[in-house]
């Protein structure tokens, strides 16, 4: 199991919001959900690898900025066509302030 | 406004999803490229892609009632000159706007609330004769790459550009004996070669299934017509995808006509027209095609503003659909005689320039002759 990562600021994401994390070659997308909880799920799209985070958070939905494919960012399903595969989710924890991310 | 011709050697593009041109886009990496795109503060982009139920819910309500209330006159009237122009109104709200809801409902960007997005998706999808499963699937692969020779399954004029076919597709004509192959052809189980290569297996028995749907009310439409020994029943279902389709090509040849194709800048392949109340209604905004290429998440009612926030960085807009012809069909004669010809938009001093390196002359990926 790998350890913790530190990924940004808890303030850095504005709530219903996500931005990008980049850590070793590999992208990823941190959330802050409108109920104040913060999720990690991959950073770029399964159907055409376009950073998430330049998409809309909803609630729980991210949509992705390209071809406006939606997946719930809280478990990673992916929620219909043009997206069929999911995403990968990753667990968070916020401690001091800062938001962590468990890589595999 | 300047014109550009690549090379004075005639070179054949192959518009199929599964031949060299396809294959050409895909080693150069004009396939599933990174785009240009203004940059705009992540606050105020936020601010444009939210989503709301209340602009679509209004254009919805009026445009159904508009087509209730002009096919009901249009059924009053019926056998009578009176009908003529309220089937044509009819018919422009039927084949033309339905175009404009699929889109933006298909992009999930028109109501807030998704199963509104869906249903009025699929209401339009049978209005304009298109499966929508086969459509969502090719118009996500269109703002992959957009006008990319190969790979784009939506490019509305191949060059050179064959001007009798555009012409009847004011009417339908081609557009309508082509897609109702395909549907006839989806109902009984088969897929196109092209059709394979954009939509995923997994998906391919939705394609079926609404196909078989579409093909029924049409079946049950042209029985009514038997039936009842009249045409009124195919004027209401079918037919308006024939006489009310001339707004939905008149706009949409506007889109990316004569302008540059096998580049990754929509300011190079895509066209923004000023146009009228009643036209931006029924097109829903579209006419801001820059804008929405490079920002597909922003939804129609939002535009406007968008337009007004990037057009520092954008070629000026055409400002009239006739001023848009008065640019496209020129180039268009000019394609006939040298098909690598295209307008080259000119940028405001403001601009962020043309990124040359990706579009230079070798670039430009040829189909073997």
């Amino acid at each position: 199991m790998a350890g913790w990562i530190e990924a940004c600021g808890a303030d850095d994401v504005d709530e219903e919001d996500v931005i990008r994390f980049d850590h070793e070659g590999r992208t990823f997308a941190i959330y802050r959900s409108p109920d104040d909880e913060y999720f990690a799920t991959d950073g770029l799209c399964t159907h055409e690898k376009i950073h998430l985070a330049d998409g809309l958070v909803m609630d729980d939905i991210i949509e992705c900025p390209k071809h406006n494919g939606r997946f719930n960012y809280k478990t990673g399903q992916a929620k219909g066509a043009p997206v069929c595969v999911n995403l990968k989710t990753y667990p968070v924890k916020v401690e001091g302030g800062q938001v962590f991310v468990q890589i595999d | 406004m300047s014109a550009v011709s690549f090379s004075s050697d005639f070179v054949k593009r192959d518009y199929s999803l599964t031949g060299p041109s396809a294959r050409s886009a895909v080693e150069t990496g004009l396939a599933s490229a990174e785009w240009y795109h203004t940059e705009i503060p992540r606050k105020a982009m936020k601010e444009l892609m939210q989503r709301s139920d209340g602009p679509a819910i209004r254009d919805t309500v009026l445009w159904l009632s508009l087509l209730v209330v002009t096919a009901a006159a249009g059924i009053f009237f019926w056998g009578s000159w009176w009908a003529v122009p309220f089937f044509f109104a009819y018919g422009a709200l039927y084949g033309s706007a339905s175009d404009a809801r699929w889109h933006e409902c298909g992009h999930g960007t028109a109501f807030k609330t998704r199963w509104m997005n869906d249903a009025v998706y699929q209401i339009a999808s049978f209005m304009v004769m298109r499966n929508p499963v086969t459509w969502r699937w090719s118009h996500a692969r269109h703002h992959t790459d957009t006008i990319i020779v190969g790979r784009d399954a939506e490019i509305a004029v191949m060059r050179p550009p064959d001007l009798f076919r555009l012409a009847a597709n004011f009417f339908g004509i081609f557009d309508v004996w082509y897609g109702m192959k395909a549907l006839i052809a989806n109902a009984f189980g088969v897929l196109s070669a092209d059709e394979k290569d954009f939509i995923p297996e997994m998906e391919r028995r939705k394609a079926i299934n609404a196909a078989r749907v579409h093909v029924a009310i049409y079946a049950a439409a042209v029985l009514a017509a038997l039936g009842f020994g009249s045409w009124l029943p195919l004027v209401l279902i079918g037919g308006p995808r024939l006489y009310g389709c001339w707004h939905m090509v008149m706009v949409g040849l506007l889109q990316h006509g004569g302008l540059a194709d096998n580049v990754n800048d929509h300011r190079l392949n895509s066209r923004t027209v000023y146009m009228n109340p009643v036209s931006r209604f029924l097109y829903m905004n579209m006419n801001y095609h820059v804008e929405h290429h490079m920002f597909p998440m922003v939804p129609f009612h939002a535009l406007p503003r968008l337009h007004e926030m990037i057009k520092h960085d954008l070629p000026a807009p055409n400002t009239s659909i006739l001023d848009g012809y008065r640019e496209m069909l020129p180039a268009f004669l000019r394609q006939l005689r040298n098909e690598d010809y295209f307008l080259k938009r000119e940028l405001p001093a403001t601009a962020k320039p043309y990124r040359e390196e990706f579009h230079r002359e070798d670039s430009v990926p040829i189909a073997a002759e």
